[in-house]
Order: structure tokens, then sequence, then C-alpha cells
């Protein structure tokens, strides 16, 4: 069984008399232990296909099965769950909470899962650990430079131990350098604790971290493969 | 599962950020909940001291005058015309079975001398039932007994304003007074009753049996008359029932006919009734005060529901985010629930505080009594609890309901 199928999804959004798929037949399987280049311009629906693996948003028709879930069939509560403990989201604009320490920020997806203080506390300090911030843990996120809030974002999605990590152009506000170490540390989560880490991105660059390529055009994948050796 | 202690604290650290707009709109709670401390206050200082009044002048009281007397036309205030008698207040006590106790009253005012003092005061002939109709006690000596009032003796109890100016703070009891010139012995001194409703001093009084009254000093006209009969009706439940007796025995008695359109040649008048008729205005003015002043705090509350909308608004982002990690929709609700009501709870009891200081400064302002029940302060928090939890639900559903994709992409 693979960690995701997605069996021929489509995603229709509905605009005044128009109906506009964003995805049409989509169908992809994904195993554990993946390291995925999600590619393609602007409006080929990569961004819904990201949301729908993140169960953010259910598909129009079609199967979504993740770890034999089928994830269609679940209410808001139970997708927030899903995402609680199966996936962990790395967005571009690193999405920390303001005014909340860095340890705090990692905290949050365990205070939503219910754990105890001591251990929300204890597992965070790991986190923060593993992405190389130990000893920033009370900075807030405007004490931190862009590379540094993007890592409190990943330690933010390990620690609850999900076994997806999904990254929506995650160096698109970093400089090369800092990009080079961010996707560095994916290539180490991803080989060190077999996550299976997916990414948007739009640059060669980044995509040549991962082992396979998906290309989206107008809704549909035009290619899946192997990443060409760079 | 939900993690209160963690919520609490996010919400006191959401509301630190906007310091002045979170004092802002406890202020409107503040006010609210003052507003509603004070008014109640006032109304139950004013309830408070009607409800003494009717204790002071005794409980459950009826008053029977004599009637009026008309001279060529002209009719004459009541009183005037002398119809009642000894007779009249032993038949009410007989055979009305709602009245308690009876006590006839022959008054008048009289020079009293002591030593070198003197003092002008109301002589009050009576029998020692109307310690009883009064609810009045001796604080020293004893009252006097049937055989004083049968056989018109020269003692007397003392109101303790007399007993103030004639014997100033030495005992009365065992001396001898003279009330327009009779000698009379002082056989009690009566407990301090305070001011009357209308503001007399209820101690400037000298009781003597009535019969004393009658004979040695006012004089009567017809032999056993008396000017007031005071009646005490057995509780409050009796009490129509007793001026109802009281008047048919009365009619009997003066032979005014049912049918005829004649004049009672008496007044009855029901003096607890009027006490309470006050006590239950004072009641309805508390209640539209308190009626009043929950209008503002409603206001606070519509005003905690303005800012919490805009809250959810600005923090759109956060919970899209908070939503994205796994926050549940009453994760989110509670958040914006606990947010409100910190603001509410916080405001009442800042208004507490106010409403308290706000009704002493009243009072003394005013100089009115009030009084803060422990009940209206527990009323006014848990008040401002509820409209915490009422005006913050429907921002809280709001906020709950939106979509974590819409909610990421918002700047």
């Amino acid at each position: 069984m693979s960690l995701i199928e997605a069996d021929e999804i489509t995603k229709t959004y509905r605009l005044g008399e128009i109906d506009l798929n964003a995805l049409n037949n989509v169908s992809v399987a994904i195993e554990r232990g993946e390291f995925i280049a999600v590619m393609g311009p602007s409006g080929s629906g990569k961004s819904t296909f990201m949301n729908i693996l993140g169960c953010l948003d259910k598909p129009t028709s079609g199967r979504y099965i993740l770890e034999g879930t089928d994830v269609a069939n679940l209410d808001r509560d139970e997708l927030a769950a899903i995402r609680n403990k199966k996936i962990g989201f790395v967005f571009q604009g690193f999405n920390l909470l303001s005014r909340t320490s860095a340890i705090e920020n990692v905290e949050l997806p365990m205070l939503y899962d219910g754990l105890p203080a001591k251990e929300r506390r204890e597992k965070a300090m790991h986190a923060l650990g593993i992405v190389g911030l130990s000893g920033r843990e009370e900075h807030r996120p405007n004490q931190l430079s862009g590379g540094q809030q993007q890592r409190v974002a990943i330690a933010r999605a390990l620690v609850n131990n999900a076994p997806i990590i999904l990254a929506d152009e995650p160096t698109g506000n970093l400089d090369t350098r800092t990009s080079i170490e961010i996707m560095e540390l994916f290539v180490r989560l991803n080989r060190d604790s077999n996550i299976t880490v997916i990414l948007v991105t739009h640059e060669k660059d980044i995509a040549a971290f991962s082992r396979r390529q998906i290309f989206f055009r107008d809704g549909a994948i035009v290619c899946d493969g192997a990443a060409a050796v760079s | 599962m939900i993690n209160i202690p963690s919520t609490i604290k996010i919400s006191f650290r959401a509301l630190r950020v906007n310091k002045m707009r979170s004092a802002l709109t406890m202020l409107g709670i503040i006010i609210g909940v003052g507003a509603v401390i004070t008014m109640l206050a006032v109304g139950t200082g004013a309830r408070q001291r009607i409800g003494e009044q009717i204790a002071s002048i005794g409980s459950n009281l009826i008053m029977v005058l004599p009637g009026t007397t008309t001279s060529g036309g002209v009719r004459l205030g009541a009183g005037t015309q002398q119809t009642l008698t000894m007779k009249d207040a032993e038949a009410i006590q007989k055979e009305c079975p709602a009245v308690a106790y009876v006590a006839p009253v022959h008054n008048g005012t009289a020079q009293v001398i002591y030593g070198n003092q003197n003092w002008s005061t109301a002589v009050t002939g009576t029998t020692s039932s109307m310690l009883s109709v009064r609810d009045w006690a001796i604080s020293s000596g004893r009252s006097f007994t049937e055989d004083d009032v049968r056989s018109a003796a020269k003692v007397c109890l003392l109101g303790q304003t007399v007993s103030d100016n004639l014997f100033g703070d030495s005992n009365p009891v065992g001396q001898i007074i003279r009330i327009r010139k009779v000698p009379f012995t002082v056989i009690g001194l009566l407990e301090s009753k305070g001011q009357s409703p209308m503001g007399q001093d209820q101690d400037d009084v000298i009781y003597v049996p009535i019969t004393t009254a009658q004979k040695k000093l006012f004089g009567a006209p017809i032999p056993g008359m008396v000017r007031t009969i005071m009646v005490k009706a057995n509780s409050n439940e009796d009490l129509q029932a007793a001026e109802a007796q009281v008047n048919s025995l009365l009619r009997q008695r003066h032979r005014i006919g049912l049918g005829q359109r004649q004049e009672d040649d008496f007044t009855v008048r029901n003096l607890t009734q009027m006490m309470q008729a006050q006590e239950q205005s004072t009641k309805v003015m508390t209640l539209l005060l308190g009626a009043i002043a929950s209008v503002s705090l409603l206001v606070g509350g519509i005003g905690i529901m303005n800012i919490m909308l805009v809250s959810v608004t600005e923090r759109t982002r956060e919970i899209g985010i908070r939503m994205a990690i796994g926050a549940k929709t009453w994760d989110i609700r509670l958040q914006f629930i606990i947010e409100a009501l910190i603001l509410s709870m916080i405001g009442g009891i800042a208004g507490i505080l106010i409403g308290v200081t706000g009704s002493q400064i009243v009072s003394l302002l005013a100089g009115w009594s009030t009084v803060v029940s422990p009940l209206s302060i527990l009323l006014a928090f848990g008040f401002s609890g509820f409209v915490g939890i009422f005006f913050g639900f429907y921002p809280a559903y709001k906020a709950s309901l939106l979509d974590p994709i819409e909610a990421l992409r918002y700047e």
C-alpha cells in the first residue's frame, strides 16, 4: 500500500457560469520516503493539488487515500486531525505566529493534539535542535532571519512526527545560500528520518534536490519521473 | 481535546497586543456593571430604609380615627367628632378575630417638670397593649399593668428624648415628675425608636394609663372617650381582614345603616399598607434603574462583539495557520470566546469596584443610604460573564467557519 494514492482526482471551481477544472483526472501514487518536486507554471493546478494532498481541500471527484484512509469522506474536524498528525506544512512566507516565541510556534501542533505542557516543551526543544536552532527557543520571528524562521517552520512541521512534509515554495523568500541550506535540511530529514518530502518550486536548482519530479500543465500531470541528474 | 490553560494564555497575549483597544472595550462593561451595581445599591438602600421605618412604627398597624363634624356646611377635619370610646376598643379586641392587639389612645400636649428642668411633650394615655401594638420594648423599669389602668394610677413611661431632657444621663425610673402639675411616678423607660417615617422624633413621648389621661390630665367630654384606637393585625395576611372587621364592627356599634348613604363617623387607616405600597414602588424603581443600567451593559457587550469581529478579520491569517496545523472548530471558537470572556470578566471585576465606590460616593454626596448586596455583585459578575460568552460567540463562530486555504492567503 502506498502512502498516498490519488485516483482520478478532479477539482472543479465554479466561476459564475463557467466551470473551471483546476485538476483533471489526476492520478498519482507516492511511497513513503520519496522526495518529490512538483513543478509547473502558475495556474497549472499544482497549488490545488498540494491543497488536496494537504487535506486543506477536498476533490470534487476521485479518491484520495492517505495511509489507507479515504479522505473524501471526512468532515472538517477529522481533516484537521489528519493534518495535525500526518502532514507538516512549510510555506513560502513561513507563516509563523508573530509575537510568539520560536518554541511556542513549534509547540502549537502538539497543543491541538492535547499533549501535556512538559512533553510539548521537550519535543519542541528536540525539534528545534534537529533544525539547528538550539539556543534560539525564546526568539520571536521578528528577531530571526528568514532562513531561521523557515527552520522554525520546519521544526513545527516535524514535531508531531508527521510522515509527510508539504512545502510550498519553501525557498521562495530566501537568498541562494540560505535556500541551499534549507534544501539540505530537507534532504537530511528525508534521508535520516524517512520523511516524505513533497515540495512545489519554480526553480530547477531547487527541484534538483528531489529524486522525482512531477510537472503540471492545465490541471493535469504532463510528466512524472525520476529527476534528471543535474 | 481542548487545552484550556494554554488557550487562556494565548488569549491574554492577544489582548495585550492591543492594550488600548482591550481597555476601551472593557470600558463598556466597566460602566455597565458599575451602573448596575450602583443603581441596585441605591434602590436596595431606599427599600431597606422603608423597611426599617415600617419596623419602627410597628408592623401590621391599623389606626382608627374619629369622624368629622360638619358645622354649618363646613366640614371639619378628622377627629373633630368624638365618637370613639373605650368600649369600641374593647369590642374590637373581643370580636375581630384578625386583630391581635388593640390600644386606645387619648393624648395631648403637656408641660413636664422635674426639679429645675421642664419640657413640653406629647403625653399619650393608653393601655399596656400599646407596647405590643407598636413592637416597642422597655429598656429599664416596667410597663403599666391592667391594675394601673383600672385605678387610673399616676405612673408613666418616658421616651428616651424626654428622659434625656429631664434627667440627662441619670436613670429616671422611680423618680417623680409633674405633668401639668400632677405628680407621676416614672416606672419605666422606653427603648429608643428614632425618627418616624415623617421625621418626627418618636422618643419624644410619655405614656400614661389612658384612664389617668382621661380623668386627671386632659379630661373627656364623654366618659370613656378616646381620640384614636391603634389596632395590630395578627399578620400581614390578616391586615385586610382586620381592616374590614374593624370597619363593619364599628358601623354596627355606631348604628350606621348599610342601605343609606350615611357617612362613617370614623376613619380606618391602614398604616402598614401605605408603607408597603411605598416599599413596592421603591422595588419597582430599583428594577427600573437596574434595567436601565443593564442597557449600558448590553451596549458594552455589543462593543465586545464589535472588537472581536475586527480581531477575527485582522487575525484571519493566524486562524488559517492554526487550522492548517490541526486546530479543530472548537479550538478556534473557544480561543475567541475565552478572549471575549476575559475582556468581559476583567471589565466586570473593575465595574464591581467602580460600582461599590460609586454607591459610596452617591450616599456621601446625596445622603441616600445605599446598600451593595452580595447578590447584586454576584449577579453583575455572572451577567458580565454571560455577556462575554453571548457576544463572543458570533465572532468565534465566524472565525471557526473560515476556509483554511482562503485564510492562509489573507494578507
